[in-house]
């Protein structure tokens, strides 16, 4: 039998999600009280989802790794969130954001659940400012706006550069009432490392207490994993140092698939890499776009003398500069995607006219901007990056252009779900940027913030009450089931082999090497041959981490070598599904490139006859292949087409 | 962005097995550091030396590295997140030290937070605080359009300065009394801005204040030394405001 049910409800477009609203089932309140759900990760989706689950009623029990639900890396943010509020009359509406997500996500998403976030992204608004986020605001008092990457109109609203941590902190707040209440129960320094499953439905969770190092057992009636992106996979990322995809994992071999894992974004404006030491690499706000001008030089010579620190960027005249994005994109310019941005950077550092001392840089420059509009104006929209990027590079943007280089910054793939956010596993439900669901084949800029919030305040504590509704009869899990025992063994095993190796090398070190294969081989630009060699460097590498790993310290306490070490088994195993779903993928679309699939200009060549689909991975065992499905995608309100942003 | 080379540094380094036993000094020697390091990727160095000479790591509070996450922490030779105003221990970088240097390394000072290893510390004292009334409360949907009230742009802005608190805790950690006014003020300020967060001000500024007195924070005898220490810059004027919707609060009762 085919799992790959997306249950998308019957009636137009506009119908579908009130109709099932109309259709599914409720909890009623003295039932709610008698329903415990667990919701690990306190993130823009977990935490907007616990706190309003236990609003409803329901015992909830939260879960994040951080000291505080308020460190989740939705508080990294900066840029902005969508909504289609139409506020500046530019003519926007629910279908246009619908139709750009679609667009952007270059048509590898699902059109019902795309437009349900497009239709509920208001609310979201409404929500935050009554919660007391101080969104930027006009002289008359009312919201502000700016323009993103992929959009044609101005519908971002954002709080100075640290949108994510506003958000963040008002859902935190709406936490934290709960757990005054006694609704929520939180779990902080804890990182769940299992998924118990009863009878084919989800009932817990295994989880590691950081501080003491117990392994600990936590039932519920269900389970939402909220626990984010797993660009860590790369080792350098715009991810938090902690980010991972363990828990994630864990459900993938349990049972639930895993869609479309190669599908990763690369954002173009982060601080490139220093040196080898680097730990992460610092996002500059996309919104940085909207005022600098991309560009390298013309000529190669000037670009080798920049590089060899003879040449000052300022000293190249207009005219012998290439503002390459403007040039291969005049209607979008410095806007375009990311995913295009990103590449076209790429393209121009491979070509020799990369900048910095070690050729991978392109110039972001505001000088353009500040003879405009004046310092002032500059310095009140993004003073903080600046300020930002100084203090990392000690260069003062304001005299000098950024130099900026791509970054890996979002997945876009995750856990398999239908439209309720349940995954194959019943009662096993994933939201926020941990799911694959809305964002297709490339995120666009705001839209994150949207997904998770959209997931967690408005969808989740809807469609989880269908599936509640008829667990009512079901008594409080107990632990001490044979499946949780199992599941507990199941990861003392793993950590014990681990840390039993006594090896000479630590997970950092592994980590990093591994990083550095998918970078080459499954980053922004992919063929056969390439993955089929990190397949191989994947599986060498990994070999090499059981024979030669190093834990240091006590297996039961505080330990973060452990922690880390966990993690990184986990990503080797990511890592090989990554690149067998990019093998797999033998088109271009979005912020996967195959050079195998461009046109006669050297653009991305979709193939939506062969590949329109979503790919659902089923785990099959430690030394099965894994199996492929695929969920046909059908366009049945826009036109789909070539992207194009000429 | 060619950074210079620090030859040589030695580290002192608060080593602490767990919170019960008792921590004391060790001394590292660290070579060949580059100025573009950062502060926490110098420590991330140490570390896999340490590793490889089969020692145990320092165990140190981090995770976005970008300065907004605040679990970064450190005490960094006697100033809360290291010489630079206005910088978190992440994003401080080793091209403010000094070739030869000793950098000694120490977790947060206060009862209120306890170590609980190296220089990990437990900051649950702010969560209870904030539980015990630092939000709004709304519940999900139900709520006027965004558009409903308009906020005057100084009030937003002044909202949002204060709201700019990551929660780090260095206020309390450099404050000779280990008060938690600045933190608390932060929120009670940001909220009684705005009109959203007035209506429950009083009561929100009473119950978080009692809140701080139970978890054993000491008073606040404006010295002024959180705010100069503190990343996000906020303002000891926010201390002024709780100390007026205190008021309040009191005299309402
Ligand atoms: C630097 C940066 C800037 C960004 N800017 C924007 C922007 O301007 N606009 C936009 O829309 N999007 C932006 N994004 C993307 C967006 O921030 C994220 O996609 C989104 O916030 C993810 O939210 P989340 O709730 O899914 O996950 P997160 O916020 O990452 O939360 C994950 C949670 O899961 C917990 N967790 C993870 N693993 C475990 C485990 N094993 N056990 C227990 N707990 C676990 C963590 O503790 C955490 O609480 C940005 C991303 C980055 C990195
Ligand atoms: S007020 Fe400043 S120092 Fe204190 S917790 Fe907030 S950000 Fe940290
Ligand atoms: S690690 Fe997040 S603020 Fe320093």
């Amino acid at each position: 039998m085919n799992k790959l049910n997306a249950k998308i409800p019957e009636g137009s477009l506009g119908e579908k999600w009130s109709n099932h609203k109309a259709h599914i089932g409720v909890v009623s309140p003295a039932n709610k009280r008698k329903l415990d759900v667990i919701v690990v990760g306190t993130g823009l989706a977990g935490g907007s989802a616990a706190a309003s689950l236990a609003e409803l009623g329901y015992n909830v029990l939260s879960f994040c790794y951080q000291d505080s639900p308020r460190r989740a890396h939705s508080i990294a943010a900066q840029g902005g969130i969508n909504a289609a509020k139409n506020y500046q009359n530019d003519n926007d509406s629910v279908y246009r954001l619908f139709y750009e997500t679609i667009k952007g996500g270059d048509y590898r998403a699902r059109e019902a659940n795309v437009y349900r976030l497009a239709e509920v992204s208001g609310a979201i608004i409404d929500q935050c400012v009554a919660q007391g986020v101080p969104f930027a605001r006009d002289y008359g008092g009312l919201l502000d706006n700016r323009s993103f990457g992929g959009a044609l109109v101005s519908r971002t609203f954002y709080a100075r550069g640290q949108t994510g941590q506003q958000l963040l902190l008002g859902c935190y707040g709406a936490l934290n009432r709960q757990i005054k209440n006694g609704g929520v129960k939180v779990y902080s320094r804890h990182e769940v490392l299992d998924i118990v499953v009863i009878d084919g439905k989800a009932r817990g969770v295994i989880a590691r207490d950081l501080v003491t190092g117990k392994i600990e057992r936590f039932g519920a009636h269900a389970v939402v994993l909220a626990t984010g992106g797993y660009g860590n996979v790369f080792f350098l990322s715009t991810n938090a140092m902690g980010c991972n995809v363990s828990a994630a994992w864990q459900a993938y071999k349990r049972g639930a698939f895993f869609g479309n894992p190669c599908f990763v974004q690369i954002h173009p404006t982060c601080i490139p890499v220093h040196g080898d030491q680097q730990s992460k690499l610092t996002l500059m706000s996309e919104s940085l776009r909207n005022d600098g001008r991309v560009w390298v030089p013309k000529k190669k010579e000037d670009a080798e003398k920049l590089q060899a620190g003879t040449l000052a960027p300022n000293d190249i005249p207009d005219a012998e500069r290439d503002f390459y994005l403007e040039r291969r994109y005049p209607a979008f310019g410095n806007l375009v995607p990311r995913d295009v941005a990103s590449r076209a950077a790429k393209e121009r550092c491979d070509a020799g006219f990369g900048v910095n001392n070690t050729g991978k840089a392109v110039f972001l420059d505001f000088k353009y901007a500040i003879d405009r509009l004046g310092e002032e104006t500059i310095r009140k929209r993004y003073g903080n990056l600046f300020q930002m990027y100084e203090k990392i590079t000690a260069v003062n943007p304001y005299k000098n252009p950024m130099m900026i280089y791509p970054a890996i910054h979002y997945s876009m793939g995750g856990l398999w779900v239908d439209y309720n956010l349940m995954t194959t596993i019943p009662g096993l439900y994933a939201i926020g940027e941990c799911n694959f669901s809305d964002h297709g084949a490339n995120r666009l800029g705001a839209s994150a913030l949207m997904q998770g919030l959209a997931d967690g305040y408005f969808i989740l504590p809807y469609t989880i009450g269908d599936y509640l509704a008829k667990e009512i009869q079901t008594p409080r899990v107990k632990t001490d089931a044979p499946e949780f025992e199992e599941a507990e063994n199941r990861v003392t095993g793993r950590l014990r082999a681990l840390y039993d190796i006594k090896g000479t090398k630590s997970p950092d070190h592994f980590h990093k090497h591994l990083g550095h294969v998918m970078w080459d081989h499954v980053g922004m630009a992919r063929d056969a041959a390439g993955l089929k060699e990190a397949l191989r460097a994947i599986e060498e590498l990994k070999k090499e981490f059981y024979r030669d790993l190093r834990v240091t310290g006590d297996f039961t306490a505080m330990n973060n070598e452990l922690e880390k070490a966990g993690r990184v088994a986990d990503f080797f195993e990511l890592a090989s599904l990554m690149t067998r779903d990019a093998l797999e993928r033998a088109e271009s679309c979005g912020g996967h490139f195959r050079l195998e699939s461009v046109t006669e200009e050297g653009e991305a060549r979709r193939d939506d006859d062969l590949f329109r689909f979503v790919a659902a991975w089923e785990y099959k065992g430690e030394e099965a292949e894994p199996a492929l499905h695929k969920e046909a995608l059908a366009y049945e309100n826009i036109q789909i087409a070539q992207r194009s942003y000429k | 962005m060619s950074d210079k080379i620090l030859k040589e540094l030695t580290l002192k380094i608060w080593r602490q097995q767990n919170a019960k036993a008792k921590g004391g000094f060790e001394t590292y020697k660290i070579r060949d550091v580059s100025g573009g390091t950062s502060f926490l990727e110098m420590l991330d160095i140490l570390n896999e030396q340490l590793v490889s000479e089969n020692k145990e790591p320092v165990a140190f509070d981090h995770d976005c590295r970008e300065g907004i996450c605040g679990m970064c922490s450190l005490f960094i030779n006697g100033r809360a997140h290291g010489p630079d105003d206005e910088v978190t221990t992440c994003q401080l970088h080793m091209r403010r030290f000094r070739d030869g240097e000793t950098i000694t390394v120490e977790p947060w000072r206060s009862g209120a937070f306890p170590v609980i290893k190296d220089l990990i510390v437990d900051r649950k004292a702010f969560e209870k605080i904030l539980q015990a009334g630092g939000y709004v409360s709304v519940t999900t949907g139900g709520v006027p359009d965004g558009n409903a009230i308009p906020v005057a742009n100084e009030k937003a802005e002044e909202a949002m300065d204060a709201a700019a608190c990551i929660g780090c805790g260095a206020c309390v950690a450099t404050c000779k009394n280990s008060s938690a006014m600045l933190f608390v003020s932060a929120k009670v300020s940001q909220l009684a801005l705005l009109p959203q967060g007035k209506v429950e001000a009083a009561r929100r500024a009473r119950a978080m204040v009692a809140t701080m007195d139970e978890l054993g924070f000491g008073n606040c005898t404006n010295t002024g030394a959180c705010e100069s220490e503190c990343p996000k810059k906020i303002s000891v004027e926010h201390i002024a405001r709780l100390n007026r919707e205190y008021l309040k609060a009191k005299l309402q009762e």
